[in-house]
């Protein structure tokens, strides 16, 4: 292969990939296969982390940078004036498999913009996919970008190759797509999500009978949203998240706040900061969802459109509901215990463990690592001390903020001054 | 009196040191590695030599008395080479020996919690070693990786990368602790090796490695030039997750 044109190629299309948030590489259970290379481990790893601190686990580019589409927050948009590139199939199975020989990366990520048609391109992907999984006997992780309006035989083959599959939605609300991106349909995203999910009910209930099924997908599917771009609340955000989750049975939804590309007025200016501290927010509810049994209303709702920034969601929500606290540490059910602010699930399980030995008081919860400058005001132990039982919930927030020198103190004043303009 | 218990730093020796205890029915002892041993002023220095059948009899009885995870955790302490780890592990077994329950994973023990922290840290330098192992093809077709990692946890990545890359022949060599792992496509060795003196593991010399190497290592810096986002850009977080101590090995770090 010729090195320098692989490097411009390279520089190109991982350039046009990085807007894509996921770089997950877990969830699936692919084992290495006669003596192959690789195999796909449940918790993933992340092999370095980019400037801005995300995580990098795959090598995640763009098979072209193509596209017959305009959708105005991409950079990829064929109005837009930037180097077009593509790469040859066998060009990404060598790159990715030398990267992964030198335990770079724990496999591929291979979307693309669409060229001719929806079809055409989505057969390219499974091509790479497939040449590694059966020439290269390749068994690390593979994540296939569906393209929208892919056709159900191919998205029935990626899956075939693939460890995850998505298709982005990007636009959470009907409305903002119809203005940004006027080419796609929300109908197009919807096919192939629905035609995964069937493939993966249908793997699933045949692998019960014949246990040599070929896999399918077997780390599911995901998607991401764009946060910020048509002035959508977190209310609806968190409402398309939480009816993909539901009827799609997404293993993840991504939230990208927007970052400016475009001097489009439809669209925030280039120079508007990316609102980082709103999208952790959102990842925030959406943990607590998949995680700590909340259902989304409790956290937003007609009340409660968008989430506070000031302070994490779970803590929003207890002292909107003080009436269901204290919490007694040593007698709570799990579900309680993983309410109060400051205890995480690791915490739930350390209480858990140790209280089967002992009645913990506040100096085993510390010795434990629970955060109790948080969590103090929501729960009482094996000791009588307990005394902000009389706080109403803006002093228990005003003694929370003043002790923790928060590392997202400064982010936060920095989008203060977003409003504040 | 305090009396002091050497042995040969191995795990074995440890546990044949727990063994011993339990058999001359020792108290209050400060058990050392031989080669740390300091100065003792009163008293004798007891050696317990490693006995292989000791050491797994002691094992056994653990792992009846415990959970697996409890006894990973014993020996992942170990690894940290924390001073004075040996003590703690002691007085771990024997509240677990002595107990009817099971009290492995007891956090409200001082010991059993200091090593459960202790192994939390070398779970995360493990970790850290399947991350940020970086292999470079040699000539002889090895693909070679040199790392110093804070802990002594070759042992415990060794079935990672022997599953994961099973069709490469690969060396994995600790720099601090000067030994490595090598896998010959059949099974995982460990070895030593003798540098040259002009040798610098940070380094990419010609004579040792592929010419392909040096293009793949450019395509994977430009690669994580690529995935910066400069609008986003937090150097802190970005040096939290990767701590400087680690970039003299990683490829992508190098100028
Ligand atoms: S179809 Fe995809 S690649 Fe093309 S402009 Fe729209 S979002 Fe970008």
């Amino acid at each position: 292969m010729s090195f320098d044109r692989i490097q411009e190629k390279l520089k190109i299309l991982a350039d046009a990939a990085k807007y894509d948030v996921s770089c997950s590489s877990s969830g699936s259970n692919r084992k290495n296969k006669n003596k192959g290379l690789g195999d796909a481990s449940k918790s993933g790893i992340c092999h370095t982390y980019t400037q801005d601190g995300r995580c990098v686990s795959l090598l995640k580019i763009l098979l072209t940078n193509h596209c017959i589409f305009d959708c105005a927050y991409c950079v990829t948009r064929s109005s837009n004036d930037i180097k077009r590139a593509a790469f040859k199939v066998q060009e990404v199975v060598d790159l990715t498999l030398n990267f992964y020989r030198r335990n770079y990366i724990e496999g591929l990520f291979l979307s693309s913009g669409i060229f001719k048609n929806a079809d055409y391109t989505m057969e390219r992907l499974v091509a790479v996919a497939k040449k590694l999984r059966l020439e290269e006997n390749f068994n690390g992780y593979i994540h296939l970008k569906s393209i929208p309006g892919a056709s159900d035989e191919l998205m029935r083959e990626a899956g075939l190759y693939a460890d995850r599959l998505s298709v982005n939605i990007e636009i959470p609300t009907k409305q903002g797509l119809k203005l940004l991106a006027p080419d796609k349909n929300q109908a197009d995203f919807l096919k192939p999500m629905q035609k995964v999910k069937n493939e993966i009910i249908q793997y699933q209930s045949e692998r019960k009978i014949i246990k040599s099924t070929p896999k399918y997908a077997p780390a599911g599917q995901s998607t991401q949203m764009i946060v910020g771009a048509t002035g959508e609340n977190d209310l609806q955000i968190m409402k398309t998240s939480n009816f993909l989750y539901k009827k799609y049975g997404m293993k993840r939804v991504y939230y990208s706040g927007y970052i400016p590309i475009s001097h489009d007025h439809r669209l925030p200016q280039i120079g508007t900061p990316v609102p980082v501290m709103r999208e952790n927010r959102l990842y925030q509810t959406d943990w607590l969802y998949r995680f700590y049994g909340f259902d989304i209303d409790e956290i937003v709702n007609e009340q409660h459109q968008f989430l506070d920034l000031d302070i994490d969601p779970k803590l929003s929500w207890a002292l909107r509901n003080l009436h269901e606290f204290p919490v007694d540490v040593n007698k709570a059910d799990k579900r309680m215990l993983a309410r109060i602010p400051g205890v995480g699930m690791t915490s739930v399980a350390k209480i858990l463990q140790a209280r089967k030995h002992r009645n913990l008081n506040w100096e085993h919860l510390k010795k434990l690592g629970i955060a109790l400058n948080r969590a103090q005001y929501f729960m009482t132990c094996a000791s009588s001390k307990f005394e902000r039982k009389d706080l109403t919930a803006h002093q228990i927030k005003g003694l929370i903020q003043q002790q923790s020198t928060s590392k997202y103190r400064s982010n936060f004043n920095n989008q203060l001054s977003l409003f504040g303009a | 009196m305090i009396q002091t218990v050497t042995y040969d730093a191995t795990f074995d020796g440890l546990l044949t040191v727990v063994f011993t205890v339990y058999e001359l029915k020792l108290k209050d002892i400060v058990i050392q590695k031989q080669h740390q041993q300091q100065q003792v002023l009163f008293g004798e220095v007891l050696y317990v030599m490693s006995d292989k059948d000791k050491a797994d009899r002691v094992w056994k009885k653990l792992k009846e008395k415990t959970k697996n995870k409890a006894t990973y955790k014993l020996y992942a302490a170990f690894l940290s080479e924390t001073q004075g780890v040996e003590n703690i592990i002691l007085q771990a077994v024997q509240y677990i020996l002595a107990s009817k329950e099971n009290v492995g994973l007891d956090y409200g023990h001082p010991a059993v919690l200091k090593i459960s922290k202790l192994a939390k840290s070398v779970g995360r330098e493990k970790h850290r070693m399947e991350a940020f192992v970086r292999f470079k093809l040699t000539k002889d077709g090895v693909y070679f990786a040199v790392v110093s990692p804070d802990f002594d946890v070759l042992s415990l990545i060794s079935n990672h990368f022997k599953n994961r890359y099973a069709d490469q022949q690969w060396i994995i060599y600790d720099w601090k602790r000067n030994y490595g792992l090598f896998y010959d496509l059949h099974k995982v060795e460990v070895i030593h090796l003798e540098f040259n003196s002009n040798f610098d593991p940070t380094q990419t010399s010609d004579e040792i490695f592929a010419p392909i190497e040096l293009e793949f290592q450019q395509l994977w810096k430009d690669y994580f030039k690529s995935t910066n986002i400069e609008s986003r850009k937090n150097t802190k977080l970005h040096i939290q997750h990767v701590p400087k101590r680690y970039w003299k090995y990683l490829s992508e770090k190098q100028p």
